[in-house]
């Protein structure tokens, strides 16, 4: 079985957030892999021990992810590419196509990635993935079972469980419940190092699309208010507030 | 010197940390009160290969440097200095004596189930009457051709309760004196005759186990002498000067967790209408205190990153402990004190520091020992 993983840098859910000049300031702040796709990770590694094969792990961005690609090393896949973006504008559509393009000719029957990356939370590289290498994909996967080629995925939803089952090859994003994934050994994080790390340029993959998507700005939220005690005497405490819960609140 | 972590230390203290935060800080306060040895913690740690990390491959270990166990030992103290003597005195004492004056049998037999974590090591030198003075240990081994025959007793073993191995120090020569004529053999749990007591009640550090041994007609064959017969005491001394740089990172955890609980603490407690932090005595307090664990840190990391290297590092393990150790002491006592009531309060987690802190000024040489042994190295 040969398996991908997509995975995506991102900050430290625990990082606190700066924002300089419409963007959020990267310097100082832990990075750690996307943990959806750590989800994604521990399921390719159980699947890889159940039935042999492969793991190989894609992350596109610069030198700063080789870390988080090392990571999933330790954790034991087996080798790793990263796609270079310098030089090319992006959005979720253009990367997609950059790892679809990476993957390409890897002939990989499982391709495995978070739902969702915890930053941008755009939820879409999965999905365009797999349109761009019409692969049959189940999404938000919160228990897989792999038989007799086939592979069968339960999501939630609305009240209920559905079951999903689709052929080989196939693109499956991982939501929360999944596995827990484990800790890289000590081992894993010696052999990290020894393990093949490619670089692939996306200027070099033919990528025809173009970014459709451009961040205007980026702000952090507003900093919490006080709450507001209304001490009047009663009635004219309650109709202050009816007022402020229309006005204000905006909430009736 | 330079102690810039390299790149598979950076991500091993990184897994280390989340395991820690995960699986042992959560339980550390019940281990404590219920004096329960963390035995869950030590198959998950053995998964990881945590109990060997720095022994070779090719005997059951992980294959990392001695920094990077050093490293380890920091970590877990900071959630728990049971298990960080624990995996101490069985990773750096009975692991190591093994792998630094085993046989090639002995590694085999011994040191590949210890390093993998499969059996626990213990370390048996102290005895009722031989303490600071621990080259006047008495425990008799009286030659009978190809097996010694054991009597006597060791006190204050740790590990003992769970141990499967224990690197024992003996007199195998009747009437010999000091040094001289003490040999160390590996002794095996279940062997007749050597019983164990229950763990002694102590101040703190309950999660770790210490117990006496007793020798009754203990029969120890010859191929486990470990090193050669009459040169134990040089064993002896050797793994504590190692031994004594990781009890200094012991040390040094121990005061890094108490600290920061203590820091984020006495931001958030209000007193005269704004934080005690806002107090600037309070300020000089947590200056001190960060500035100590500082420099204990740099010794701690010269002492190991000199072993690492395999230059001498006698006085500077030492150097390490006595600092490292004092500055946990000071620290805790003042993070009880940063806590006020809430810090004497067992719901709260540095009084538990404060009590584990105490006996790393004790264990591996007290620290009156080691500035013997400092002295000694300067005024030879
Ligand atoms: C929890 C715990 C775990 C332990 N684990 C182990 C273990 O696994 N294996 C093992 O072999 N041992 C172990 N020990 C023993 C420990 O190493 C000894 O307790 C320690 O070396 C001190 O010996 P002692 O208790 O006999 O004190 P003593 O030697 O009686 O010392 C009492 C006091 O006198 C001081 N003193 C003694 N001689 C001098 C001197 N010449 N100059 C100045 N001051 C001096 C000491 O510093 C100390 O303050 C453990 C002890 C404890 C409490």
């Amino acid at each position: 079985m040969k398996i991908a993983v997509l995975i995506k840098q991102t900050f430290d859910t625990e990082a606190k957030i700066v924002v300089k000049e419409g963007k959020v300031d990267p310097s100082g702040v832990n990075v750690i892999i996307n943990p959806y796709d750590e989800f994604a990770i521990e399921e390719a590694l159980r699947i890889k021990e159940k039935v042999g094969g492969e793991v190989v792990v894609f992350s596109a961005g610069s030198d700063k992810v080789t870390e988080s690609l090392r990571k999933a090393l330790a954790m034991g896949a087996d080798r790793a590419v990263r796609v270079e973006l310098d030089g090319v504008a992006v959005d979720e559509g253009v990367v997609a196509e950059a790892l679809a393009k990476a993957l390409g000719e890897g002939n990989f029957d499982l391709v495995l990635t978070g739902w969702l990356a915890i930053d941008d939370r755009s939820a879409q590289v999965g999905v365009r993935v797999a349109e761009i290498l019409n692969l049959s994909q189940i999404n938000m996967v919160t228990q897989l079972e792999l038989a007799d080629g086939k592979l069968t995925g339960s999501r939630e939803i609305e009240g209920g469980m559905e079951v999903v089952e689709v052929p080989l090859p196939a693109l499956i994003t991982a939501q929360r419940g999944l596995n827990e994934p484990r800790y890289p050994s000590m081992k894993g994080i010696m052999q990290a190092k020894k393990k093949e790390l490619k670089v692939v340029n996306a200027s070099d993959l033919n990528i025809s699309a173009q970014p459709k998507v451009e961040v205007k700005d980026v702000f952090l939220p507003k900093a919490k208010e006080a709450g507001k005690i209304y001490k009047d005497d009663m009635a004219a405490a309650v109709s202050a507030l009816v007022k402020a819960l229309r006005e204000e609140a905006k909430v009736i | 010197m330079n102690f810039q972590l390299n790149e598979e230390q950076v991500m091993f203290v990184d897994m280390v940390r989340k395991f820690c935060q995960k699986e042992i800080a959560p339980i550390a306060g019940k281990s404590d009160s219920e004096h329960l040895f963390p035995s869950e913690t030590l198959k998950k740690l053995a998964e990881l290969g945590l109990m060997g990390v720095s022994i070779p491959e090719e005997y059951g270990g992980s294959g990392g440097d001695y920094f990077t166990y050093i490293l380890l030992i920091e970590e877990l103290a900071k959630v728990c200095a049971s298990t960080a003597v624990i995996v101490s005195v069985h990773t750096g004492l009975g692991c190591m004596s093994i792998l630094h004056f085993g046989t090639e049998e002995q590694k085999q037999k011994y040191l590949a189930p210890l390093a993998a974590g499969e059996k626990l090591g213990a370390y048996a030198l102290t005895e009722p009457n031989a303490g600071s003075d621990a080259a006047s240990l008495q425990l008799s081994a009286v030659d009978k051709g190809d097996h010694f025959v054991l009597n006597g007793s060791k006190i204050w073993i740790t590990n003992a309760s769970q141990a499967d191995v224990f690197i024992t120090f003996v007199r195998s020569e009747a009437g010999s004196k000091g040094a001289q004529g003490v040999t160390c053999l590996i002794v095996e749990r279940d062997t007749p005759g050597l019983t164990i007591s229950k763990p002694v009640e102590k101040m703190g550090l309950n999660a770790s186990h210490t117990c006496e041994l007793f020798f009754d007609h203990v029969v120890v064959p010859k191929e486990n002498v470990l090193g050669e017969v009459g040169q134990g005491f040089k064993v002896a001394m050797q793994l504590l000067d190692g031994g004594r740089i990781a009890i200094g990172a012991q040390g040094l955890g121990i005061a890094e967790g108490a600290f920061e609980y203590a820091a984020g603490y006495i931001k958030e407690r209000q007193q005269f209408g704004k934080s005690i932090a806002a107090n600037q005595g309070i300020q000089w307090m947590v200056a001190d205190m960060a500035t100590e664990i500082d420099a204990a840190k740099l010794l701690v990391y010269r002492a190991a990153s000199l072993k690492t290297e395999g230059q001498p590092h006698g006085k500077e393990a030492s150097m390490a402990k006595r600092y490292a150790t004092d500055t946990a002491m000071r620290v805790t006592t003042d993070c009880v004190q940063l806590l006020g009531g809430y810090g004497y309060s067992k719901e709260y987690p540095v009084e538990r520091y404060m009590r584990d802190a105490k006996i790393t000024q004790i264990y591996e040489g007290t620290n009156q020992i080691q500035r013997l042994v400092i002295a000694r190295h300067l005024l030879r």
